[in-house]
């Protein structure tokens, strides 16, 4: 099966030396790629030329060319006076000129990407006003509305309660069970053994492959710069506690 | 009941009060942009930058719209250029370069010699607005609700995240052009009625007002719309009964609509 994605060998970088080299792996369709790292490991740069906002320095990338972003929705604005609704409507703009007004097909494609979430009946409820888990849920709606094959999420999970992130993992294990491709970027490992694949990054490819055999010790402390420690009665294998949060990306 | 009605069979009260419309419509949704993306310092800074290219236009018997237009690109280039000068700040280079066209624009508009309409640009001269004025408004006012309403999902998506708003088809760099292209607009509509000084209160005040009231945006636009049209109709009642200058009663007004409903809704 051709995969939706294939990216070989590729660096990429600000100018400066690469902040991510050597990435290569496949996206096929049904599948979840949790993209682990630490912050300023290369997952943000990776997205950024994934979506076409970076040039890679090196290597390549083919196949899909529509990707649905999911950003983090701590980055959004919360005094913006738009609802559930205007916010998965904005998720048409690719597909409707964006001279054109929206119509009564948008409206109805947006609402079913809110149902699709659990929120149909928060559709009317100003953004600003749900809690992080439903703005989280909200922005994946608007992803949906774009209908592209390949969805990216940035840190779904960062600031979100535990329910809403049940919620959110059930949801994305149905969206690829439907056939679409999704990549996750997260740095922390409590939902990694749950996809299909990890791809790890730590400014390279550490590893990459399903996550029960590649989960390592030596691929996490590789991967997180050497602060892995075991935790006890838990479901993980191990631990970690990211050496590097102070870095940017 | 005639007291409030007499002043309206006055020609030139019911052209100035057609105006402040023609104004608080395209400055009641172009200023809910406007305070959205933060810009209300910018929008005043380019009212007052592309205030000689005005100045120019009408010594010279050039269209207002020509000049308007010159005098907005004249002021993004010198921003440009003075950006780029070592040792200089972003913001004082603007800083600078607002001050010395604006500057340079009063110098002309009050010159001894220059014709005395030229001066109304700066105060403007409501109760002197004509009808090919108001015909010129009319026009402007239609291009620029056209603009808005063209551009009205590209402004919504950008504003809302700037930063990730090109994988869902956003242009940043086409939605900060169109907003400056129509705060050069709405700058043309009301320098007539209100003068350059007086501009971004109507650009800002209305917008900001509606803001603290509703949480929704077209609901904003129309209440924004509807305060600067209240303000605009007690504003010319001031100016007509109480003899103050009509533009500034009608910013003034603004100010206290502002006022009033921070005060209000911080009580409730």
């Amino acid at each position: 099966m051709t995969p939706l994605l294939r990216v070989v060998g590729l660096a990429a970088g600000y100018g400066g030396p690469p902040v991510v080299d050597g990435v290569t792996f496949d996206l096929r369709a049904g599948e979840r790629i949790g993209v682990l790292g630490p912050n300023g490991g290369g997952k943000s740069t990776l997205f950024r030329v994934l979506l076409g906002e970076l040039e890679p320095l090196r290597g390549s990338v083919s196949g899909a060319e529509r990707f649905g972003f999911v950003p983090q929705t701590e980055r959004s604005r919360l005094d913006y006076p738009v609802s559930a609704l205007d916010v998965a409507l904005m998720g048409t703009l690719s597909r409707v000129p964006w001279w054109r007004p929206t119509g009564r097909a948008e409206r109805r494609a947006a609402r079913a990407a809110l149902a699709r979430v659990d929120l149909a009946d928060l559709a009317d409820r100003r953004f600003g006003e749900l809690s992080g888990g439903q703005r989280q849920r909200v922005l994946v709606a608007r992803a949906l509305v774009q209908d592209a094959p390949v969805l990216l999420l940035d840190e779904p999970f960062t600031g979100v309660d535990r329910p809403s992130a049940e919620l959110l993992e059930s949801l994305l294990a149905n969206l690829a069970a439907e056939g679409r491709g999704i990549l996750i970027a997260t740095h922390d490992l409590d939902q990694a053994l749950a996809w299909d694949e990890v791809l790890c990054l730590n400014r390279r490819q550490v590893a990459f492959g399903r996550p029960a055999e590649t989960l390592t010790r030596r691929v996490l402390e590789l991967t997180y710069g050497g602060a892995v420690v075991p935790l006890p009665g838990e479901g993980a294998p191990v631990g970690v506690l990211p050496a590097h949060h102070h870095e940017h990306e | 009941m005639h007291a409030l009605l007499q002043p309206w069979t006055l020609g030139f009260m019911q052209r100035a009060l057609l105006e402040l419309l023609l104004v608080g419509i395209v400055g009641g949704v172009l200023g809910c942009w406007i305070v959205l993306y933060e810009l209300s310092y910018s929008a005043e800074s380019l009212a007052h930058a592309l205030f000689p290219g005005l100045v120019i236009a009408a010594l010279v018997g050039f269209p207002l719209v020509l000049g308007g237009a010159l005098g907005v690109l004249a002021a993004a280039v010198a921003v440009a250029v003075a950006s780029r000068v070592p040792g200089i700040e972003r913001d004082t280079a603007v800083a600078i370069v607002v001050t010395a066209l604006f500057g340079l624009g009063v110098l002309l508009a009050l010159s001894p010699s220059s014709p005395p309409g030229v001066q109304s640009l700066l105060f403007g001269d409501l109760l002197g607005v004509s009808a090919s004025d108001l015909a010129t408004a009319a026009g402007l006012t239609a291009a620029a609700l056209l603009g808005l309403a063209v551009m009205h999902r590209q402004l919504l998506v950008v504003g809302f995240d700037r930063r990730s708003s090109r994988p869902l088809g956003g242009r940043p760099l086409l939605a900060d052009l169109a907003l400056l292209a129509l705060v050069a607009a709405a700058t043309l509509i009301a320098v007539r009625g209100l003068g350059n000084l007086l501009v971004a209160a109507v650009l800002v005040a209305p917008a900001a007002t509606a803001q603290l009231l509703t949480g929704r945006l077209l609901r904003m636009m129309v209440l924004a719309i509807t305060v600067a049209a209240l303000c605009s109709v007690g504003g010319l009642y001031l100016s007509y009964y109480a003899s103050t200058a009509g533009g500034a009663s009608v910013a003034g007004l603004l100010v206290v609509a502002y006022l009033s409903v921070r005060v209000i809704r911080r009580g409730a």
